[in-house]
């Protein structure tokens, strides 16, 4: 996969990081606003693509490691397992910090309101795991697949 | 004979079509409302979120959710055993 025109590379540079910035603000408000892990993740993996897509393999390769990633993946999963199962004392995926005054504990006003980031009690932990779990998920395929390509590519022409 | 077998279904399979949707029930009245009504009135109070998406989503049905990541999950090992001949 060549790099594509300068045109491309500078509006990529321009948008890159507002983008997953948009993404992480949607994974962060995910109990007070439309989306969640799963959307927000998707976002920042779109990022990914899009700088995959604009710089080509070899150079994006120095940004993006595919090892990393597959560790926050599963350092995600296994992050929404155990929140989950810390509310064991009661059932499982008990809302066991909602409030009560500590983390994301603030007592939420009833009714139409425009909402505090600090409520929700284990929702926003778990929108931040699945949305870790989810964007490096969708990096790590779009890598592989990237390598993939040029690798049959390759093969193809010899 | 084929095409007439074929006519035969697709016109069965679009009656039945055809009779569903006019035996609809009016929008937005369903039959059975009392947990929707109790997800809208409870879920505030309760989980302390102000999205009742993301309460049903992480909260109320959470098995749904780590199915779901489970599966992405899944994904991701399949297409990393898939190729994981090609040199980097």
């Amino acid at each position: 996969m060549k790099e594509m025109s300068k045109i491309v590379r500078t509006v990529t540079n321009f948008v890159y990081g507002f983008i997953i910035i948009f993404g992480f603000y949607i994974i962060a408000h995910g109990h007070l606003t439309p989306g969640g892990g799963f959307q927000g993740g998707a976002v920042v993996a779109s990022a990914f693509a899009l700088l995959l897509i604009s710089y080509g393999r070899l150079i994006t390769k120095k940004f993006l490691k595919k090892d990393i990633m597959s560790i926050t993946e599963s350092c995600g999963l296994t992050m929404f397992i155990v929140v989950a199962f810390l509310g064991l004392g009661i059932t499982f995926f008990y809302n066991f910090l909602a409030n009560t005054g500590s983390w994301f504990g603030n007592t939420t006003v009833i009714g139409i309101n425009p909402g505090d980031m600090n409520t929700g009690g284990v929702i926003p932990l778990m929108n931040i795991a699945v949305g870790l779990e989810v964007l490096s998920a969708l990096g790590v395929i779009v890598l592989i697949m990237a390598g993939a390509a040029e690798f049959t590519k390759k093969k193809e022409n010899s | 004979m084929k095409k007439i077998i074929f006519g035969i279904a697709f016109i069965i399979f679009f009656s039945f079509l055809i009779v569903s949707a006019i035996n609809m029930r009016t929008f937005g009245e369903p039959n059975y409302s009392e947990m929707d009504d109790y997800f809208i009135e409870n879920a505030q109070s309760e989980t302390g979120a102000n999205n009742v998406v993301t309460s049903v989503v992480f909260d109320y049905r959470g098995f749904d959710t780590l199915g779901e990541a489970t599966v992405l999950f899944t994904a991701v090992v399949g297409v990393v055993a898939l190729f994981r001949g090609v040199k980097k």
